[in-house]
């Protein structure tokens, strides 16, 4: 069972070869989505900032009639 | 719908927000399949052993990087002869997954290439025609970025884009046309795929996974980019009232 899972990291002596492939792959495209869901949550909260203070205008506030 | 996207920038967002989940759930079901099948569930070679596996990443980060910069100059020549600005959006949004996918296929490249040949890096054909396409990738990055006005570096930067496809066919035939260590084709031949069922599909797989992947972000970005107009518009909006 251990044998099993030492012969998966060792791949069969390409071991460092294999997972440094796999590794830089997961952590560059690991990082592109990051960065873009971090872009857009940063957008969005800019966005419901901007509009709150727009709203807030008191020209821009409903007035009862 | 590209003057709709101007004119509807709403529904756009709507499909955005749509559209992004299942794209996300679409690529980590291709990605999970991938990396089981080809981890776990399929031969070593015979010639390469376990070594073999690293074409799993290799392979699909090759053409990812090659169709992404596809897009780009298309994208680009729509933007320069229909003045579309949608295509100058697209190029921008896809330029920096490109470029990430084209830094994987060299590195991965390198990785697979110390042990069965020797040699980080060799200057053959193929290996040099894609680190080509990385220059490309920068430059288009750093021109499209380089000016405080961003439409000044528009231009450039999609002539760049449009001029650097003849890379692309280059690229592929640099296998036919010179002698190169890196192997000739695998799978885009004339004859027809030559490689093993039981390695055809984690490729297949995983090359699936990096396209959704691509597509995910790429309406994530171009959401992005939209939410970016609408608060310039708020901006002026605000200062001019």
């Amino acid at each position: 069972m251990a044998n099993a899972l030492t012969d998966f990291f060792r791949m069969g002596g390409y071991g460092p070869f294999v997972w440094g492939a796999y590794g830089v792959t997961a952590l560059v495209m690991g990082g592109m989505a990051l960065a873009a869901l971090l872009r857009t949550r940063r957008r969005r909260r800019e966005l419901s900032r901007l509009q709150s203070r727009l709203e807030n205008r008191p020209e821009n506030r409903e007035t009862a009639r | 719908m590209n003057l709709h996207y101007l004119a509807n920038p709403s529904r756009f967002m709507r499909l955005a927000d749509a559209l992004a989940p299942w794209l996300a759930l679409g690529t980590g079901l291709l990605l999970t399949a991938g990396l089981y099948k080809g981890l776990l569930d399929s031969p070593a070679d015979y010639q390469q052993g376990e070594g073999v596996r690293i074409m799993y990443v290799h392979v699909p980060a090759a053409y990812m990087a090659m169709a992404i910069y596809a897009v780009m100059a298309l994208a680009s020549a729509s933007f320069l002869i229909w003045k579309h600005p949608l295509g100058d959006i697209l190029s921008r949004a896809s330029a920096p997954i490109g470029l990430g996918f084209c830094v994987i296929c060299l590195v991965t490249g390198s990785l697979w290439g110390k042990p069965m040949w020797g040699a980080w890096w060799v200057w053959d054909a193929r290996l040099t025609s894609v680190l080509i396409l990385f220059f490309l990738y920068l430059g288009y990055l750093g021109l499209s970025n380089a000016f405080d006005d961003p439409a000044r570096g528009d231009r450039p930067a999609a002539l760049l884009a449009v001029v650097g496809v003849v890379n692309l066919p280059v690229i592929k035939f640099s296998v036919d046309w010179w002698n190169t260590l890196h192997q000739p084709a695998s799978l885009l031949r004339a004859e027809g795929p030559a490689i093993a069922t039981e390695m055809l599909i984690p490729l297949l797989l995983m090359l699936g996974g990096f396209l959704l992947f691509y597509l995910c972000l790429l309406v994530v970005r171009l959401r992005g980019e939209l939410l970016a107009v609408r608060m310039r518009g708020l901006i002026v909006g605000m200062d001019g009232s």
